[in-house]
C-alpha cells in the first residue's frame, strides 16, 4: 500500500475515531447520531439475524436491473444518437435535464466516448479494408473505451442512489425502505447499521472498479 | 508508351459547401504517373491540396472528375489491396502493445499464426524497435509511435506505399534519420512510395522525383528529377547537388507560398 493510501486510511480512521469521541462523549446526541462502533455492532446483530437478508436481496437485485438495463440501453441509445446527429440535437435538453439518471448518464459517457474517437482510426480501418461493424467493435469501442468506463462507474453511483431513494417513498420493502422505516421509529441502530452496509457496499464496489480501471489505464497511458 | 504503376489523369477534387458555405475547390486536374519502384515526394504549400491527392489515389476520397488507376485497375470507393497508407496524424492503437498493433492487419487477414509472427518480427527489428515490442504506445516517443504505424503497414507488404507527412511533428534531427530508414524501407521493400511532406530538403534527399504544387487548388507546377542513386541516405545534403534541387523547388515555390499567405503581389520582389 502506498504512502497516500496510508494517509488516506489514516484521514477516514481520524474522522470515524472523532465521531466516537463526539458520540460517547455526549457532544452529538443518540437521537442524532450513535458512535461508529455501535453501528458496527448493530450491523453485525442485523446481517446474523437475517432479519433483512429479503429487503438486501430485494434491493440489490433491482439495482442490478437498473444497472443492467442502463448500461445496454444507454450504450445503444448513445450509439444511435452518435449516429443521427439531428436526433441528438433534438434529445440535448433532455440529457441535459436528466444527467442524474443512470440510463441517460450511460448515454452521454457513450456521445463522449464516439466523440473522441481520433478521426485517423476511420482512415486506418478503410485502408485495411474493414467492414463498419468490424470498425465499431476492433477499433471504435476499444478507442472509446475509457469514456464508457466513466459511464458504467457512474451508472453503479446512480443505481444505488435512484433505487434506494425510490425506496424510501415508494417502497413496502427493500434497504431504502427500512431505513426510512428506522428513522421514522427512531430506531437509530437499525437506521445507522443499514446506512452503514449501504455505504460500506457502494464503497467496495467503486474500489474494485477503481482499481480494475487503473489495470486497465496504466498500459494505455504508459504509466 | 509508359505502364505506370499508379496513374492520375485529370483528377480534380471538389468538396461539397456545407452550411451555407461555399464549395471549396481543392485539387487539379492534375496528371500523374509513378513508375514501379520510384520514390516520388509531392511538396507544396499548406492547404494546396497535397493530402487530398494522397487520399483520392489511396481510394479514401473521391475524385470529382478524372480516373486513378493503379496496376492497372481503376480506383473508386475503396482502398485497393496492394496499397499501404501511413498518416500525419498518430494513428497507433493505444489499447495494443506494439506487437498487437504491427500483427492487427495479418491477423485480420487470417495469415497462419507462423507466418504473422515471423512477419511482425522482421518488420519490428526492421523499424529498430525490438526492445520495446511489448511496449504501448504511451510508453513511446512520437517517432517511434509513428515507426509502429510504418511498421503495421510494412508487414502486409504493400507494393504502393503513400506517407502523408509522417514525420511532420519530429524535430530536424530525428526527420533525417527516419528518412533514412524510409530509404532503407524502399531499397529493401522494392515498393512505390509516394511521399507528401511540407520540407523541401526532406523532399529532396528522398526522392527520385519531387512534384511542386501549386497553391489551391493544386497542380503540379514543376517535377524535379533528383537523379541521386538507389543507395543513399542522409549524408547526402552536404552534396553540392543537393542546394541546387531545394534551390529550384523553392524558386517554384516562392510564388506560391506568397500566394497561400494572400501575399502574392509582393512575389515579385524576390
Amino acid at each position: 500500500m502506498g504512502r497516500l493510501a496510508w494517509i488516506r486510511l489514516g484521514v477516514i480512521a481520524g474522522f470515524i475515531g472523532l465521531l466516537e469521541i463526539l458520540c460517547r462523549g455526549g457532544a452529538i446526541g443518540r437521537l442524532t447520531m450513535i458512535p461508529p462502533s455501535e453501528m458496527a455492532a448493530a450491523l453485525v446483530e442485523l446481517i446474523a439475524s437475517g432479519a433483512v437478508d429479503d429487503d438486501i436481496g430485494r434491493t440489490l437485485g433491482s439495482v442490478a436491473a437498473a444497472f443492467t438495463l442502463a448500461v445496454v440501453f444507454g450504450f445503444v441509445g448513445g450509439v444511435a444518437l452518435h449516429a443521427i446527429p439531428r436526433l441528438r440535437r433534438a434529445a440535448d435538453p433532455l440529457l441535459a435535464t436528466y444527467y442524474a439518471v443512470p440510463f441517460f448518464v450511460m448515454i452521454i459517457a457513450t456521445l463522449n466516448g464516439l466523440d473522441r474517437i481520433p478521426r485517423v482510426l476511420d482512415k486506418v480501418a478503410r485502408t485495411h479494408r474493414m467492414r463498419p461493424l468490424e470498425t465499431a467493435l476492433r477499433l471504435k469501442l476499444p478507442a472509446a473505451a475509457p469514456y464508457l468506463f466513466t459511464g458504467v462507474k457512474l451508472a453503479i453511483a446512480y443505481s444505488f442512489i435512484g433505487v434506494i431513494a425510490s425506496e424510501f417513498i415508494l417502497a413496502a420493502s427493500g434497504l431504502g425502505y427500512q431505513i426510512a422505516y428506522a428513522y421514522n421509529n427512531f430506531d437509530n441502530r437499525t437506521m445507522y447499521a443499514l446506512m452503514l452496509f449501504v455505504l460500506t457496499l457502494v464503497t467496495t464496489i467503486n474500489m474494485a472498479l477503481y482499481v480494475w480501471e487503473r489495470r486497465l489505464q496504466r498500459r494505455r497511458l504508459g504509466r | 508508351m509508359t505502364v505506370f504503376h499508379a496513374e492520375l489523369a485529370g483528377v480534380a477534387r471538389t468538396y461539397p459547401g456545407v452550411a451555407g458555405h461555399p464549395a471549396v475547390h481543392a485539387l487539379g486536374p492534375v496528371d500523374l504517373g509513378l513508375v514501379r519502384g520510384e520514390f516520388f515526394s509531392v511538396v507544396g504549400p499548406s492547404g494546396c491540396g497535397k493530402s487530398t491527392l494522397l487520399e483520392v489515389l489511396a481510394g479514401l476520397s473521391p475524385a470529382s472528375t478524372g480516373t486513378i488507376v493503379f496496376e492497372g485497375a481503376p480506383v473508386a470507393g475503396a482502398v485497393p489491396d496492394g496499397i499501404g497508407v501511413v498518416f500525419q496524424e498518430d494513428a497507433s492503437f493505444p489499447w495494443l502493445s506494439v506487437w498487437d498493433n504491427v500483427a492487427f492487419g495479418l491477423r485480420r487477414a487470417g495469415i497462419e499464426p507462423g507466418e504473422t509472427e515471423r512477419r511482425v518480427r522482421e518488420a519490428i527489428a526492421f523499424m529498430g524497435l525490438k526492445d520495446f515490442a511489448h511496449a504501448y504506445p504511451a510508453q513511446l516517443s512520437g517517432g517511434m509511435r509513428q515507426r509502429v504505424c510504418i511498421a503495421r503497414t510494412l508487414v502486409l507488404r504493400p507494393r504502393l506505399i503513400l506517407l502523408d507527412e509522417p514525420f511532420g511533428a519530429l524535430d530536424a534531427q530525428t526527420r533525417l534519420l527516419m528518412g533514412d530508414e524510409l530509404l532503407r524501407l524502399w531499397r529493401e521493400t522494392g515498393a512505390t512510395v509516394l511521399l507528401i511532406t511540407h520540407a523541401l530538403d526532406e523532399a529532396a534527399m528522398l526522392s527520385d522525383r519531387v512534384g511542386a504544387m501549386s497553391a489551391r487548388p493544386g497542380r503540379f507546377i514543376d517535377i524535379v528529377e533528383t537523379g541521386w542513386p538507389r543507395e543513399r541516405d542522409s549524408r547526402i545534403v552536404a552534396q553540392s547537388g543537393f542546394g541546387k534541387i531545394t534551390g529550384r523547388l523553392w524558386t517554384s515555390l516562392r510564388e506560391e507560398s506568397l500566394k497561400a499567405l494572400g501575399h502574392a503581389h509582393g512575389a515579385a520582389a524576390g
